[in-house]
């Protein structure tokens, strides 16, 4: 992305468009990845109304998985879960294991 | 210029002076923490609101933090916001001066210029606004108290100028100027609000159909980016400074600028001085002129931005120069008005001998013989070519 100049920002650090953390991919902090087993998952939606970041993942009423685009890893939705079905794992092993097993 | 208005003398305080020209400028929003430190200002505006004579949202606040944090809030939301504070209560404010100036909010703040504790002393000298140079406010001193009442009124329009949108401090001493009557013009009201207008503001978290974000984390991408915004903005308050002091001069036949010269054009010894002690300077320079010694005064009326250009301008043709600070920085090699002194002079040339002179400091009043005294200095260093080292200390008891 091409970041722009200090001429051509708007001053004082107003956001002029709404909901522009979209564009802020903050997946990129997290160093514990949280490993969702939907056979444990009650679907409480415990895990959802904690998660500071809106990245737990919702359709038709059920909890499908996590969006770690924006998941800082930040290991609430696990230490909230009353059926313990959501697992923190080290990021690095989770890449790894993702990249031998794709 | 003929004068377009002429005022109406009242005996005033320079408190209530600054309190008039709020009442006439009639803010939004004023949220102010109304005990000590505070001063008159806050007590006397705060009884023109409670007489409905203003349309103001008065907010008392539990603390400085919390009064500089509501002028923000009101700001963002388009209000035009004012508050005043004095010693101790701005150095409460220090983390918001920075989210003020950083927002880029026009925010006008009264300053009644005391000392920091401790130990506890609630005179007069310039460490408060002084500790706050750096937060990327505008600072006017006056040195009089019309001035205080004449920079209120102008403090809205340098602020609010589009090419501005800064902050303003306008800053007096205390005691020797808030505390004590002077005869005061005091304009009209209406020509008070046809000079600063109605304020348009750009952006306003009320408006709805456009939303707005104000005060987002910004890390190392763009930080730094929106900081030399502000240095431009500083840079561009010189001018407004200059355009409306013209202006202002033009309707009330006050002018002002951003440095005041006293005697100062063919001196060979000049003081370079913020605030009231210009005052006792000029009577200073009256009585030595009278003895055919060409002394004269520099006083500054803005610091902040500082005009480099201008100070050098007026110094540097100057046998010797006394800097008098009214305020201290442990440990540096001399005190703040010095050091910007001394830079512009390095910067924009030629150097002439300078010493720098510490007064006043908790009050400490600073006697007319001690002024000729320096003024003796500066013929001696001329004289023999020897600048003494270190900053010389006025009126502390050895």
């Amino acid at each position: 992305m091409q970041l722009k100049g200090w001429k051509d920002l708007a001053i004082g650090a107003v956001m002029l468009e709404p909901g522009s953390c979209l564009a802020y991919e903050t997946g990129s902090w997290r160093t514990q990845r949280p490993i969702l087993d939907l056979e444990k998952c009650a679907h409480c939606f415990i895990c959802w109304i904690f998660c500071p970041e809106s990245s737990i993942q919702v359709r038709g009423g059920k909890v499908t998985g996590i969006d770690l685009t924006y998941c800082k890893g930040c290991g609430i939705c696990s230490a909230e879960c009353p059926r313990q079905a959501i697992d923190m794992v080290m990021e690095a092993t989770a890449r790894k294991g993702a990249k031998d097993e794709g | 210029m003929r004068v377009k208005v002429k005022g109406k003398p009242v005996a005033l305080r320079g408190d209530e002076a600054v309190a008039e020209a709020m009442r006439q400028i009639n803010p939004d929003v004023v949220a102010a923490y109304p005990i000590t430190p505070q001063t008159e200002i806050v007590q006397t505006f705060g009884q023109f609101v409670a007489n409905g004579q203003v349309d103001t949202e008065f907010v008392a606040v539990e603390s400085e933090h919390a009064s500089m944090s509501g002028c923000i809030g009101a700001a963002a939301s388009g209000a035009r916001a004012q508050t005043a504070t004095s010693g101790p209560g701005l150095a409460l404010m220090w983390e918001m001066l920075w989210v003020a100036s950083g927002m880029r909010l026009p925010i006008v703040m009264h300053v009644v210029n005391r000392a920091l504790s401790a130990p506890i002393n609630i005179t007069c000298d310039h460490n408060d606004s002084m500790g706050a140079r750096d937060c990327g406010w505008v600072q006017l001193y006056a040195g009089t108290m019309q001035e205080a009442y004449d920079n209120a009124i102008q403090a809205v329009r340098i602020a609010e100028h589009p090419e501005v949108m800064l902050p303003v401090m306008s800053c007096m001493d205390g005691f020797i100027l808030g505390h004590t009557f002077e005869p005061i013009e005091i304009l009209p009201d209406e020509t008070v609000k046809e000079f600063i207008g109605t304020y348009k503001p750009k952006h306003s978290l009320l408006d709805v159909e456009h939303p707005v974000t104000y005060g987002s984390v910004v890390f190392h991408e763009c930080y730094y980016e929106y900081k030399r915004q502000q240095i431009a903005a500083m840079e561009k308050a010189a001018d407004v400074v200059l355009q409306v002091g013209q202006e202002f001069g033009d309707l009330t036949g006050r002018y002002y600028g951003l440095i005041e010269g006293y005697e100062l054009e063919d001196a060979d010894f000049a003081i370079v001085a913020i605030g009231s002690i210009g005052g006792t300077i000029k009577k200073v320079i009256n009585d030595l002129r009278g003895q055919g010694q060409k002394v004269g005064l520099l006083r500054l009326r803005c610091f902040r931005p500082f005009p480099a250009q201008e100070v050098a301008q007026a110094l540097g043709n100057k046998r010797a120069v006394a800097v008098l600070d009214r305020s201290l920085s442990f440990g540096a090699q001399a005190h703040q008005l010095q050091m910007e002194v001394a830079y512009a002079l390095l910067t924009h040339g030629p150097i002439p001998k300078m010493v720098n002179y510490v007064y006043g400091i908790g009050g400490r009043d600073l006697l007319p013989s001690e002024i000729e005294g320096v003024y003796r200095d500066l013929m001696e260093v001329a004289e023999t070519g020897i600048v003494p080292p270190g900053v010389r200390y006025l009126s502390v008891r050895q």
